[in-house]
């Protein structure tokens, strides 16, 4: 994977040359090796790639929950050196917590971060999300999808620069996931933040990532990369940009294996 | 409150209750005596100061244990959990310590702490610290990296950590652990009240039998059960209040 040197004004995330080996007793297995790669602003990214290639570990690191071994992880410019409010990490599990309802949940971030978040403001969120009423309830109360959505609440009641979504929609039926995917299309479109999803789901990635990095399953860093103007648009779904762009990520991943 | 949680537990003392008074006509002794006759020694001895001061001694001794051993086992299991490091380098310990029957210190524990209430109390102390300590421990080290990460990103601090996410992980295994531990602080304090009190019911049982009082015996039992009950019963509200999630 190239290594990327420059430093656009638009450039909103840089990943450069990060590793991750991670130690069991005397075994060593590494994660990552050479991933770069940047983002701008507004923009949006998909991740797809074998099992166990290291997705999660790279959000995760992106997120700033654990330092790379090497390389650098930059936002507009300064090197990161931890979590940030800039950037929200929701993990593959939502990351509610079964103890707090919902809108304990939503404003938890705010609460830790002496954020002041206006009833407005959660309103708004709650109606765009569809998720309305559901303020006393607790997440075993609710639906996968509905779980999914207090998740991106809370993420998005932080005004991120960049949100980050390990296999969102994952546990979720295919109608429901479809809608879901529209509604974060519409929310990114609505609030402007950049957004870099991990998914299992080619159709997905190519749905929803201006971008399609595919991950090779060797931990030998990104094995392709797609561009994919046409994501997110009205109708991409039905075209036959998006069938063939589905093709190949699917041959990319065939040969990342 | 539905009507069950009312008319199931007292169907249930009722069927003890007529099996009881069955099982003492058939036996026909001394020793078994009708629940009547205990019930009315029951309300004759709580007309007397004399059993209360045994019953409020025996609730002191349960209750000051209990909290103690509380106040030790939690912050410990907290930690513990929480930090692979710490919980490795305690492991020895908790292995060695955990299978031994604490029961066996009790001549050690009245040498060093005397005969009167503390040593009662750090004995049930003792006993009911593993009993708490290992599901909380266990708790907080079930919790998944994702919840950690979870918090973390959203800004959260180690103190916050163990705020939002130890905590309440842990409280319903704590919970569950003084329910249990209640059965065995009870029969803790029987026992040693039995062999060195001059006060607590323990000591009004045994002294009850030594004087072929089986009903005064039976008084005793129905005391102790008591205590039992409403300490179990107390933490089942506590974590009914405190635990809403889990009963949803």
């Amino acid at each position: 994977m190239t290594s990327y040197r420059t430093n656009r004004p638009s450039e909103l995330l840089r990943v450069d040359g990060i590793e991750k080996t991670f130690i069991q007793g005397k075994a060593r297995k590494t994660v990552l090796s050479g991933i770069s790669f940047s983002l701008d602003r507004n923009d949006t990214a998909a991740i797809v790639g074998p099992s166990g290639c290291g997705k999660t570990t790279l959000l995760i690191m992106i997120a700033g929950l654990i330092p790379p071994d090497e390389g650098t992880v930059s936002l507009n410019g300064l090197p990161q050196r931890g979590p940030t409010r800039k950037i929200a990490y929701v993990p593959q599990h939502y990351g509610l917590f079964p103890w707090k309802t919902v809108r304990e949940n939503m404003l938890l971030g705010a609460r830790l971060q002496h954020i002041a978040i206006t009833n407005e403001r959660i309103r708004s969120l709650e109606k765009e999300l569809g998720i309305t009423g559901m303020d006393r309830l607790y997440p075993r109360q609710l639906s996968g999808g509905q779980r999914q959505r207090v998740a991106l609440a809370r993420a998005l009641l932080l005004t991120p620069s960049l949100l980050l979504l390990d296999e969102p929609f994952a546990a979720i039926d295919a109608l429901t996931r479809e809608r879901l995917q529209y509604q974060l299309l519409a929310v990114q479109h609505h609030e402007g933040f950049s957004y870099i999803i991990v998914t299992h789901n080619i159709e997905e990635a190519v749905m929803l990532g201006r971008r399609i990095l595919v991950m090779d399953g060797n931990g030998r860093g990104c094995a392709a990369e797609f561009k994919n103007a046409g994501a997110g648009t009205r109708g991409y779904r039905d075209s036959d940009v998006f069938i063939r762009q589905c093709t190949a990520v699917r041959h990319a991943l065939e040969n990342a294996q | 409150m539905n009507r069950s949680a009312i008319t199931i537990p007292v169907i249930t003392v009722l069927i003890i209750a007529l099996l009881w008074q069955l099982l003492s006509l058939y036996l026909d002794t001394i020793i078994l005596p009708a629940p009547r006759a205990v019930f009315v020694r029951l309300l004759d001895e709580m007309s007397r100061e004399s059993f209360w001061h045994h019953f409020i001694a025996s609730s002191w001794r349960i209750t000051a244990g209990m909290t103690l051993a509380f106040l030790l086992a939690v912050p410990l299991g907290l930690i513990l959990g929480s930090s692979t490091r710490l919980d490795r380098l305690s492991a020895p310990l908790v292995y060695l310590g955990y299978p031994v029957p604490k029961i066996v210190f009790l001549p050690l524990i009245l040498l060093i702490f005397g005969l009167g209430n503390l040593s009662k109390i750090v004995l049930i102390a003792l006993i009911i610290f593993f009993q708490i300590f290992i599901p909380t421990r266990d708790a907080v080290r079930s919790i998944e990296p994702e919840v950690i990460y979870a918090l973390q990103s959203l800004g959260g601090s180690r103190w916050d950590y163990y705020r939002h996410v130890v905590w309440p992980v842990a409280l319903p295994g704590i919970f569950t652990a003084l329910r249990i531990g209640t059965g065995t602080a009870v029969a803790v304090l029987f026992f040693v009240e039995s062999i060195s009190a001059r006060h607590g019911i323990g000591f009004y049982l045994i002294d009850s039998w030594g004087r072929a009082d089986y009903t005064a015996v039976f008084v005793g039992i129905i005391a102790l059960a008591i205590m039992g009950i409403v300490l179990y019963e107390c933490f089942d509200a506590l974590e009914k209040r405190i635990c809403r999630w889990k009963n949803v």
